[in-house]
């Protein structure tokens, strides 16, 4: 179907393009830069696993007691304790932000508790409290001072030999991730956004860039067809995509150790066809803007920044309200990042990944459509 | 006496050529509807948005159970999960076989495990013992539902005990949030977004300006008249300066009046800090219009330095999780101390004694930036 003209015509216009991608020092440093620069942010530097927590213990009146309950924090990998005589000074170093919680032991905390039996007697209470302006790292905190507290009463109820007073305990198993490391869910869905980044935002510029200079109409008159003309446009940055998809799964399996359990082959073909879809979008963004500066800000308003916080990528889509819900269907990284989380830690479960590929073929279609219809009316 | 007269019309010269200035520059910037539009209209919709949409509260949790035991015990244990607010579907698992497929394919995220034993363990005074099974794909939501699981199990515990008569574990936890009493995740997420939109439109604004009369050819012309290139700098990030205390201000009054975020601290403390943050994100802004020939450069010049200070702002992960060499890095970020200052004031209630430490840094890096603008448009290479 492809004659040798066409052909011709095709690869001297993806050469034309990749040496203005390889020109400009703007779209390397988005192409290859950022990509490093985020997966080293993310599989290094950005973590929602609370370790070292800052608490402050107070203690009104040290014994035998109080000393077992904060060497419990001490032994604990998520707390760094602090110690305070009373609570004024502990609150006054909360209200500083120099400590994230406080664990307050009462003068009679001793007496309670060592009096106490479960037919008579008063419990002792631990009063904590904890800052709760990042509510997600104080829930953590507390669930974590709620361990801390269960492990110190059970050796504390075998120390004195009577039987656990808790009657049912919870023993918990997280699979796919056993050490629970955010790293391991953030690092694969950032492919997504790289790849998005890539398809939508630099492919959104630069498109926007000839629509601008009017050279757009120029290469529109010339003799190649307009399939062949999107086709010669996008194709390099379809590689290019392609190409960090495969870098940024290398580094993050070889540098983050990150698990890879999926097969390969799965992997290049969800990730063609995401790129495919990034690339419709970031192709249409281009043609309905009429400047770079417009283009520029919507590729980041539709693309780049639902791909963060539409998608899965940290926030749960189920505990959106329904109208967001909604609003997710049409972002395509919502179903890459399913498929890339499923594929990296859980292997190739079919179920997942031909209802997110049937999602995105549905999508590729939309947007395909969106184009032609929209290249049309442009050029009118 | 002429040369204070001299020196006084001196002063209005300079004012009326960088009023003259700013003028042309909103101009140029608000003459266009497509560019008008796009300064008001994404950032409201993005807050209403994105102020919905990060949460990390979890609302609609799907379990299954896998209950062997047949005595009530188990079954109250049931009733108490099913009746809890977060909890929206129960799947009820028969077989053991069934449990890896639920969650492989997502249809659940946890599983809980309620073996034969339960019930004649518990009315024989023994503990017992029910294990759970969470999909770690996402090890927050995981965590958090874990968290969810442990309430439920200790006001179980709770209730069993005092229907025997018994009170319970010889110590309790009685436990309170500071400053965000229910720990709403969306109050920590939008005090965010007030910050991240505001730095947005500051640093395109700024950044494009230049770069878009340089890709005219117009930015030659410009420096050839007489006026001093730094009033022309000034002249520059004027508009980026006013809409972005324009739009923050918008937004915070958004956050307060539709999201309910409790404004507790001093106003003019809040408006120090977003005047010193717009002035370092124009300072930025001016940077990478220096650098930039093109507009496109500029754009992606500017998002090249969002998303790592988004990222490492503590915008949507703590900083103190950071490992150490990171957090440094944090210290030049400026939205990193903008964002101290908008959750202190509004849910903390802080004031100016609090904030010191936010402000300096800021005041520092502003100006390091506008300096070192100045600088790379004295000594541009190209």
């Amino acid at each position: 179907m492809i004659d040798t003209a066409s052909r011709q015509r095709l690869r001297a216009l993806v050469i034309k393009e990749s040496l203005q991608i390889m020109r400009d020092p703007s779209s390397i440093a988005i192409a290859f830069i950022l990509p490093i620069v985020l997966l080293f942010l993310f599989g290094y530097g950005v973590s929602l696993d609370a370790k070292d927590i800052p608490v402050g213990i107070v203690v009104e009146q040290p014994d035998a007691a109080t000393q077992s309950l904060s060497g419990s924090f001490e032994q604990s990998d998520y707390f760094t304790p602090s110690y305070f005589h009373s609570i004024q000074r502990a609150e006054q170093a909360l209200t500083e932000g120099k400590i994230q919680g406080i664990v307050w032991l009462k003068s009679n905390f001793a007496r309670y508790l060592l009096s106490y039996s479960p037919v008579s007697g008063t419990q002792a209470v631990i009063a904590v409290r904890v800052n709760g302006v990042d509510s997600n790292q104080a829930n953590l905190t507390l669930g974590y001072i709620q361990g801390v507290w269960l492990t110190w009463l059970t050796q504390f109820s075998q120390a004195r030999g009577v039987e656990m007073a808790l009657p049912v305990q919870m023993e918990h198993r997280v699979w796919f991730n056993p050490a629970v490391s955010s790293r391991l869910f953030l690092v694969p869905g950032l492919v997504a956004i790289i790849m998005t980044l890539i398809g939508s935002l630099l492919t959104a510029m630069v498109v926007a860039r000839e629509w601008d200079r009017g050279t757009m109409e120029a290469l529109m008159v010339t003799s190649l067809r307009n399939v062949e003309f999107i086709a010669g446009k996008l194709i390099p940055y379809f590689f290019l995509g392609m190409a960090s998809l495969v870098v940024t799964v290398f580094l993050s399996m070889v540098i983050f150790s990150v698990p890879y359990t999926g097969s390969f082959w799965l992997l290049l073909l969800t990730g063609a066809l995401f790129m495919l879809v990034s690339l419709a979008i970031g192709l249409l963004i281009s043609i309905v803007s009429k400047s770079q500066f417009v283009a520029g800000q919507v590729a980041i308003i539709v693309s780049f920044l639902p791909a963060f916080i539409l998608s899965g990528f940290i926030f749960d889509i189920n505990s959106m309200p329904l109208p967001i819900q909604l609003i997710t269907h049409i972002v395509p990284a919502r179903y890459f990042v399913a498929i890339l989380q499923t594929l990296f830690l859980a292997g190739d479960i079919w179920p997942v990944i031909l209802a997110n590929v049937a999602a995105l073929l549905i999508l590729l279609l939309i947007f395909s459509l969106l184009v032609a219809k929209n290249t049309r009316k442009r050029l009118e | 006496m002429e040369l204070i007269k001299e020196t006084a019309l001196q002063v209005r010269l300079m004012w009326s050529q960088i009023v003259a200035l700013a003028i042309k520059e909103f101009l140029a910037l608000l003459r266009d509807k497509s560019s008008r539009f796009i300064l008001i209209g994404p950032p409201i919709a993005q807050l209403l948005v994105f102020g919905y949409a990060a949460t990390y509260d979890l609302n609609d949790i799907s379990i299954a159970i896998y209950n062997e035991d047949r005595g009530i015990a188990s079954r109250g244990l049931v009733s108490r999960i099913s009746g809890s607010p977060n909890i929206n579907e129960l799947v009820s698992v028969q077989h053991e076989s069934e449990i890896a497929s639920l969650i492989d394919n997502r249809d659940v995220l946890l599983v809980l495990h309620i073996n034969s034993e339960f019930s004649k363990d518990l009315s024989s005074g023994r503990s017992a013992t029910v294990q759970l099974l969470l999909d770690g794909r996402n090890s927050n939501t995981a965590m958090i539902a874990l968290n969810y699981m442990r309430d439920i199990i200790m006001q179980f515990n709770t209730q069993w005990s005092a229907e025997r008569q018994s009170q319970g574990p010889p110590a309790i936890i009685v436990s309170r949030a500071w400053y965000n009493e229910s720990l709403h995740s969306r109050w920590f997420i939008i005090s965010g977004i007030v910050g991240l939109l505001t730095l947005v439109v500051a640093l395109v604004v700024t950044a494009l300006s230049v770069a878009r009369e340089r890709e005219q050819g117009t930015f030659d012309q410009l420096l050839v008249t007489p006026v001093p290139p730094s009033y022309i700098l000034i002249g520059k990030s004027l508009p980026g300066l006013l809409i972005g205390l324009l739009q923050g201000s918008v937004i915070m009054l958004l956050a307060v009046v539709w999201f309910e975020l409790p404004l507790r601290g001093s106003i003019p403390a809040l408006y120090l800090g977003l005047f010193l943050f717009l002035l370092s994100a124009v300072g930025v802004g001016l940077m990478i219009s220096a650098i930039s020939v093109t507009q496109q450069q500029a754009v992606l010049g500017a998002f090249l330095f969002l998303v790592p200070a988004v990222i490492l702002s503590g915008f949507a992960t703590p900083i103190v999780n950071m490992p150490e060499v990171v957090q440094w890095l944090t210290y030049i970020d400026p939205l990193r101390y903008f964002l101290v200052i908008v959750r202190s004031v509004f849910m903390e209630g802080a004031g100016f004694d609090l904030l010191w430490h936010q402000y300096w840094p800021m005041a520092l890096i502003a100006i390091f930036s506008l300096a070192m603008a100045g600088w790379m448009f004295r000594h541009r290479m190209y």
